[in-house]
This record gives C-alpha cells, structure tokens and sequence, in this order.
C-alpha cells in the first residue's frame, strides 16, 4: 500500500512533467480564426462567430476581449500562427499603429467599417428626461472651465447651476475608464464638441490647438464622473438604484434596458436607432474591424467569416447585428465595404 | 489558587457590601453585553450571507425554466432546398427556417407585410432552425414527413411568460411589439407553450443567444484546467514540503525559500497571470486560451498553498512515529514513505482541495492568457481553446442582452455548488482520517 503510494507519486510526477513540456509543439497546428479587440465590437463579432460556427463546417472563431489598443498591439505583433488573424477596433487604427504593424512584418491589413455605435447619456425612468447640448456635458464634466472670461476648476456641483431649466440634481455621472474605446469617443465627439461651442475656448482653437484638445479632453476627477469600470451592466444597475444619476455607455445597452433607463436628448435629439442611423444624433462613432491578409489561406475560413460578417443578413438594415444595437452602414456604403473587404485590398498609409 | 482561603471569602465581600455588588452586577452586564456584540457579529454575518444567496437564487432560478413552442412542421424538401438527400452534410446547408416560417405564417396567416413577418419569426430562437436541421441530419428518414415539435422561443419572448416584460409601458420602451405580445398570448391560448426545464444551460457551449448558452463549455474547460493543476502543483507541492520537512539542513538558505514560500501565497493572483503570459506565451511560445496554459499558472498560484498545508500536517506527525521507525531500522525514506506521508495524507489532500477551490474560482490570471474569451466548441482536451466557470460568469455579466442576468445568476449557483462540495470533501476527509496523538 505504501510503496504503491510512493510510485503513484512518482509517476504522477513524470506524468505532470510530460503534460507541462512535451506538448509544447503542437502550438504551432490552428485550424481556428482568432479574434482580439474592442469590447464595444465584441458583441457583434461574437454573434457572426456564432453563426458562422454553426452554418459552416469551420470551427467556431474564439473571440477575445480585450480592448482596441490591446487588441491591436496584439494583432500587429507579427505575422505566424501564434499572432491572431482579426482584430476589432471601436475607432480607426492610428497611423503610429500601421507603424508599428509594418515594423513586425504585418504589412497587408484589410480594413472593414462595420457600422455604428451611439454613445447615450441616460438615467433611470423614475426621473426626469435630461435635455443636454453638448456645451452643457462639457460644462459639467469637464474639469477647467470658462467662468467670465478666465478659465477655473470646475465650479459646479448641481445641474441647476449650469442652466436653470436643467433638473436641481448634484451632478453624478457613471461612466467608462480612459482605457475604454468609449471614453475616447465620448471624449473626443462629446466633450470636445461642446468645446468648440464655447467662444472662448474656439478661439484658444484657433490659436493652439494643442492646448485645446488638452483641455478638451481633460474629464474632472473631484467625484462628479465616477469611473465604473467597462462593464455597461453595472452603470444600468447604478443608474437603477440612484435616480439622479447619469450613465455613459453603448446604445445596445440603453436598447435591452428601454424599459427602466431613457437616453437624454442631445441637442434636442433622442439616441434612436434612426437618429444615430441617419448621423442626426451627434455622439455616434464608427465601429471597425482588421484583417491580416497575410493569414488568409493560412488559418481556414478567414475569407468566409469575412463574408458572413459583411453580408446583408449581418451587418445590413434589418441583419441580426441590428438586433444585437448595431447602427448599420447605408446600404450602398455598406456594399462598398463588402467589395473592398471581399477583394482583400490592403489598407494604405493615410 | 494558592490561596484559597482568600478566593473563599471574596465573592462573600462582594455579595455583602454595596460597592461589592455594583461592580458585580457591571462585569455581568459587561459580560452580556460583550455576548450580544458576539451575537451581533454572527447574525450579521448570516444575514448577509442568506441576503446574498437568496438574491443570487432568485434571479438565477428563471435561467433553469424555458419555454418552447410546439410547431407542426412539415419537412417538405422543396422548402428545404435540398432534393432527397443522400449525405448527412446536405443538411448543413438545408434552410431549415424555411420550415419554421412557412409553420409559423400557416397559424398567422394575417401577418403579410415585410415588418411582421420580420417581428413573427422574432418570436423563435436564432437557433431553432439549426436544431431542427440537427434532428434532420440525425433522422434522415424525417424528410417529406409531417410531425411536431417543440423549438426553443426567443430571450425576449421566454421573459414575457416568465412575466418579466411588463405589458402595461408604452410600446417603444419594450423589447416585445404589441402585435408579437399578441402572437404569444394566441400561442398561449392554443395551448402551444410548453415550459421546461432549460437542459440547454447544462448541454450547450456558450452562445449569443441567452436562450442556447450553456456552461458545459466552461465546465469541461474548468475540469482540464483544474486536471493540469492538480498533476503539476499536488507532486511539485508535495515534494517540496517533505523535503523541507523531513530532509532540509536547517540554515539560512532554508529559511530563506521558506520565507519566500510564504510570501508567494499572499501574492495578488495577477501577477501569475502576468508570469504566464511572460513565460508560457511569450518564451515558450505555448498556445493562447488553452487550459493547459491555465492549469499551468494555476499551479504556479496554488504551490505555496499546497506546500504550506503540506508541511503543517507533516508537522503535526509526532516525532515518536519517525522515532520508532528509525528505532526498528528504517531507512529515512522508508520512514516518510512508510509511515509518516500515509498518516499526514489527509491534512495534505484536504490542503490540495482548499487550493483547487480556490483555483477554481480564479478568473484574474486567466484574463491574461486569453482564457476570457468567447468560445462555443466544447474543448476536447487542455490543448484546445477554452474559458472557465468564473470567466463564463463575468463574461455573461457583461453581456448586454437581459436574459443573461438570470444566466449569470445560474452560473453563480453552480459554480458555488462545486466550491462548497469541493470544501465540503476537504472538511469530511478531515474528520474522517485524520487522527489525533
């Protein structure tokens, strides 16, 4: 009994060994498309893997996610079977990227538009509807603003303080982290865009730039924006329970929960499917997503996911995507893209 | 004690004079009040807890019920676009949904236009079609025949009999259109609806679709993780502790891999994960998302762990055993092998299930290997891509659809399942085996 105890230990031993470094080498094998990049595009792009699993006879893509610039740094860290094939982008890749794809050997990147994604600012049912303009979300968040003339943290605590006709509530808003996609584009078409209405801060605009955009896009960190972390689910459940409260997240978001949460208006604008379809609602932005060439052939089935994900049933009006929230592309835009992603151009340098 | 005349005559002087009880009567009510507090603490403590499963359970138990609707089908070929089919692969192009939309329009015929015709089919789940087109490829002597079956509804319409949707808000604030509330109840009423247990959660790979995701995926992918970290850290973890234990020369270098050990176990579970991306991808160029990777970092997680129970049930092996044994003529090994690991093995095994269960419920490494990510197919061994239980509850947590609320509540519940059968191993192998000197 003892000594079979022993050798069971000493077996196990090699055993756990053999398990740890002898199949090292069977990594290099992958008959499986695989997927990085911005938590905003994960839903959709897990609803095309879905389905393409189902209706072809290639494996189920694995979708990771991970975040744009993650995923990107990923995707351009080389070409080889360990490298992933797809990355998901909630905005345009930046030119120091392709840089940095090009330095590893990625050289052929295919881009395609998917779509796209409106930011809402809401809050719960049992409150009033929030009519903003886009100055006001920037006179609320922003942490200097212009007080008669001079620019000076921001003095205000409640609503009522920026615009008499907005509700006497303490401003509270639940929103993303800076390593979100959807701060960024929160920032830079919201925050930014009620920048530029403010003739102060135009005119720094026009003198310099650089200044602007720093302070643009600096968000106050005194307790009024309160950082909650990517997961939109948690700011719907926040905004349940604190009816005064704001929440910045994804449109799909705000269309699973119509029942309990209202987007405000934006510039007198709902955040409906049509408004941010027809580019009325101004806080939308364009989803994307990144192909390698150099894997197509290489890993089986690139070519076909990337005809289901453009394809009409996907990504077009009436697709499944926009059942998942997202804002589809016009529909002759939307050919546009098939063409040019079913014929493999590369993207070039901008 | 040595004087007990003294102890004798005190409670008499202090029952007689009046200070003598105040300060009596303020330590009892001291020593009540000290109770209560205990109380207290306790009650707290098991309000929380119940606040916390009873929340958990009753949002995870819809998850367990599903509703299907039973359509009379007919498996017309024509429709299905594929003439006598020979090969099973046939099926896989079949437009199985061709079968359901003729079945549905046939019960409402006065949905005609492009828009309700969009909203009925809504009503069934992205997948029943491709169930149906499974059955088919399995019983391929279905084709041309007629019959019914039940398929899975949609999310939004498996909540409206849960009666989740509240009907009374206006119509653009709901999920569901008045006309496919309309539909359901007149399904409803011809006694279509059938509720049942929702076998999917417990069968399927993870999905899109709240109504076909299941957790076996996660499971399987748990078991091969948990596989790998057992094989690596319970002989690794073992070894070590008995060397340390029974062979090591006292000396600082000992003292110093002791103190190292200890300081492991404390390290935030990150940092592992961040090791094995370092090492295990990025050095050894092992693959992405696979359990083998996992259970490799796991193990790295759980050593220290391991070693730590491990040493303190050698330790608590009286030296008279280990005595003896020399005292007859065994060996050093044969004195450990023989007799002191068999008697310390239940303090170390139930040391092994602590640090499995905690690995179990162990997202944070895993994050950086690629393990959080979406992955239908049921892994097939640790070399495949997979995700884990508590993965399989963050990434349903942030999922927006509303019915993975309620999944998300199930996995909770089953995942604790393990975690407290798991527990419950370690506490009875304890009170069973282990023996007191």
């Amino acid at each position: 009994m003892n000594r079979r105890c022993a050798s069971e230990f000493v077996s196990g031993l090699t055993l756990a060994l053999a398990l740890g470094f002898g199949l090292a080498s069977p990594a290099l094998a992958r008959d499986q498309i695989r997927v990085v990049g911005s938590s905003t595009v994960f839903p959709f792009a897990t609803a095309v893997a879905e389905r393409f699993g189902r209706s072809t006879a290639f494996r189920t893509p694995v979708v990771e996610s991970t975040g744009t610039g993650g995923g990107l740094k990923l995707f351009c860290a080389g070409v080889g079977l360990q490298h992933p094939d797809v990355s998901n982008a909630s905005r345009r890749i930046k030119k120091s990227e392709v840089e940095q794809c090009f330095a590893n050997g990625v050289r052929e990147i295919v881009e395609v538009r998917i779509g796209y994604d409106g930011i809402v600012i809401a809050n719960s049912k049992r409150a009033r509807r929030f009519e903003l303009h886009e100055e006001q979300i920037f006179l609320a968040l922003a942490k200097q603003v212009p007080v008669a003339g001079k620019l000076v943290p921001n003095p205000y605590r409640r609503w009522r303080d920026i615009v008499p006709t907005l509700p006497d509530f303490e401003i509270e808003v639940f929103g993303p982290p800076p390593t979100s996609g959807t701060r960024d584009a929160f920032v830079e078409l919201a925050m930014e865009g009620g920048a530029k209405k403010i003739p102060l801060l135009e005119a720094l605009r026009a003198r310099d730039k650089r200044a602007f955009k720093a302070l643009a896009h600096a968000i106050r960190e005194d307790g009024a924006y309160i950082e909650a972390g990517e997961n939109d689910n948690l700011i719907v459940q926040k905004l349940e329970a604190n009816p005064a409260a704001l929440g910045v997240f994804g449109f799909s978001f705000l269309d699973q929960n119509g029942d309990r949460l209202q987007g405000s208006l934006v510039g007198g604008r709902t955040p409906s499917f049509e408004n941010i379809t027809s580019g009325e609602y101004g806080i939308s932005r364009s989803l994307y997503f990144y192909i390698k060439k150099a894997h197509v052939g290489v890993v089986p089935g690139i070519v076909e996911y990337l005809r289901e994900f453009t394809s009409a049933r996907a990504m077009g009006e009436v697709g499944y995507l926009a059942d998942k929230g997202l804002i589809p592309l016009p529909a002759p835009e939307l050919r546009a893209q098939r063409d040019a992603a079913l014929a493999l151009t590369p993207l070039s340098l901008p | 004690m040595t004087e007990p005349r003294a102890a004798d005559a005190r409670p008499n002087t202090l029952r007689r004079t009046r200070a003598g009880k105040q300060s009596l009567a303020r330590r009892y009510a001291a020593e009540r009040r000290f109770r209560s507090y205990g109380l207290l603490a306790i009650g707290f403590a098991l309000l929380s807890l119940a606040l916390l499963l009873g929340s958990i359970i009753h949002r995870g138990l819809p998850a367990f019920i599903h509703h299907e609707v039973r359509l009379e089908l007919h498996f017309d070929p024509v429709l299905l676009g594929i003439e006598r089919a020979t090969a099973p692969e046939a099926f896989a192009f079949a437009d199985c949904e061709a079968l359901l939309r003729a079945s549905l329009q046939s019960f409402f015929p006065e949905a005609r236009e492009r828009r309700a015709r969009r909203e009925l089919f809504a009503l069934l789940s992205a997948g029943a079609g491709f169930e149906l087109c499974a059955t088919l490829a399995a019983q391929p002597a279905l084709l041309g025949s007629r019959g019914a079956r039940s398929l899975p509804l949609s999310s939004d319409a498996d909540r409206y009999f849960k009666g989740e949707v509240n009907a009374a808000l206006p119509e653009s604030e709901r999920r569901l259109s008045d006309r496919q509330l309309a539909w359901l109840d007149a399904l409803a009423a011809a006694g279509r609806i059938e509720r049942r247990f929702a076998m999917r959660f417990f069968t399927g790979g993870d999905s899109r679709e709240p109504e076909l995701a299941g957790v076996l995926g996660a499971l399987v992918g748990s078991f091969w993780t948990l596989l790998v970290t057992l094989l690596l850290s319970f002989p690794v973890g073992v070894a070590a502790a008995v060397y340390l234990e029974e062979f090591a020369p006292k000396g600082r270098l000992i003292d110093l891999v002791e103190v190292n050990i200890n300081n492991l176990a404390a390290v935030p579970s990150i940092v592992f994960g961040l090791l094995g991306l370092a090492v295990f991808l990025n050095f050894f160029g092992l693959p992405r998302s696979v359990p083998l990777v996992g259970g490799m970092v796991l193990a790295l997680m759980t050593l220290p762990t391991v070693i730590i129970a491990s040493r303190s049930a050698l330790l608590a092996v009286p030296p008279s055993i280990r005595e003896a044994a020399l005292g007859v003529g065994a060996s050093p090994l044969q004195v450990v092998m023989h007799h002191v690991l068999p008697l310390a093995l239940p303090g170390i095994l139930t040391g092994a299930i602590i640090g499995m269960a905690r690995a179990l419920g162990e997202t944070a490494p895993l994050l950086m290997i690629g393990m959080v990510a979406f992955i239908v197919d049921i892994p097939g061994g640790p070399l495949e891509p997979a995700s884990a239980l508590p993965v399989q509850v963050f990434l349903w947590a942030d999922s927006p659809e509303r019915a993975f609320e309620a999944r998300t509540s199930a996995a909770i519940l089953l995942l604790l399942t393990f975690l407290v059968a798991m527990n419950l191993t370690a506490v009875l192998l304890r009170s069973r085996f282990e023996r007191r000197y």
